[in-house]
């Protein structure tokens, strides 16, 4: 089993790399782009046994007092069978 | 009086600060090692500038799990006194012991440079020894000093009075072009709600010698050393 844990700035915390990106993006040519936004990607391997609530469950509970500061930051968990 | 350094795998600013301590406040000082719970002979604590756990995940966030952390809350929740520098205050945050975060600098860059700060209260363990409006020229060495909170979070602060330093010009003025990193409301530094923590972004332990460009450091360990001193 794996999960997937997506962290990214809230809305409306300022992303210089995100603007950087754009900018440099921009620069090569690239047109439509209204906003970039950088986050973060955890893939965690975990053990078959597990149930996929058990799973999803503790995964949460690690992406909001670990992986994420939910000061600035936001989340989100995926479990893959 | 007793200070402790805490020391943790990156952190690179610990001899700064013990220098600091045993030279220009006369105070016994020892190092403390990351892995260490026993806090209690202790009666001032400095978490160091540097860069724990390699500032992997975020800066100050794996710090926020060694064995000694534990042993801080309780030091800080007991009201003796903790100053967060640098790398020490993105801990402090990441901890939950000061509100707020520290992101991205506003333009990227590392910023190594000499930089204003006005002091804006007298009512730290920290600042006593200063009079509000004082202009530090302290020098700053970060990439995530960038001070994020929410709008009443920010309330808050000012209303409590625990913004201790604020980025300004040389005149003391609070300007934006006085803010090195985009920090909301040009803050440079906290406290916390019993004022007994602070934690800022400057380094004053790298600025106690005129050799060094600036002595400005030492009036905030004077204060610190007289705090210590009307306890005792």
């Amino acid at each position: 089993m794996k999960a997937k844990v997506y962290v990214n700035l809230k809305k409306g915390v300022l992303d210089p790399q995100g603007k950087a990106i754009q900018h440099s993006v921009e620069l090569l040519g690239y047109s439509g782009i209204t906003d970039i936004r950088q986050g973060k990607y955890f893939e965690i391997a975990l053990d078959s046994g597990l149930s996929e609530t058990a799973a999803h469950e503790s995964v949460s509970r690690m992406a909001r007092e670990v992986l994420s500061n939910p000061v600035i930051e936001d989340y989100r968990v995926e479990i893959e069978a | 009086m007793k200070f402790g350094v805490i020391v943790f795998p990156g952190s690179n600013c610990d001899h700064d600060a013990y220098h600091v301590i045993s030279k220009h406040v006369g105070q016994p000082v020892d190092f403390i090692w990351h892995r260490d719970t026993e806090l209690s002979s202790y009666d001032a604590l400095i978490i160091p500038g540097g860069f724990s756990y390699g500032d992997y995940l975020r800066a100050g966030a794996l710090a926020r799990f060694s064995p000694v952390m534990n042993a801080v809350k309780k030091f800080a929740e007991s009201g003796r006194f903790v100053l967060g520098i640098c790398n020490g205050f993105q801990i402090l945050c990441e901890a939950g012991l000061l509100p707020g975060a520290l992101i991205r600098n506003r333009d990227l860059h590392f910023i190594c440079e000499h930089i204003f700060v006005r002091v804006e209260t007298s009512d730290t363990p920290f600042t006593n020894e200063m009079r509000p409006g004082t202009v530090l020229r302290l020098p700053i060495a970060h990439a995530e000093g960038n001070y994020v909170c929410d709008d009443q979070t920010l309330a808050e602060l000012q209303r409590e009075d625990r913004i201790v330093f604020r980025y300004c010009d040389q005149q003391g003025n609070v300007t934006d072009s006085a803010n090195p990193n985009g920090s909301r409301d040009n803050i440079a530094g906290i406290c916390s709600r019993g004022r007994n923590v602070v934690g800022l972004m400057p380094h004053p332990e790298r600025a106690c010698e005129d050799l060094l460009g600036s002595s400005d450091g030492r009036d905030i360990f004077r204060s610190l050393a007289a705090t210590l001193a009307a306890v005792a």
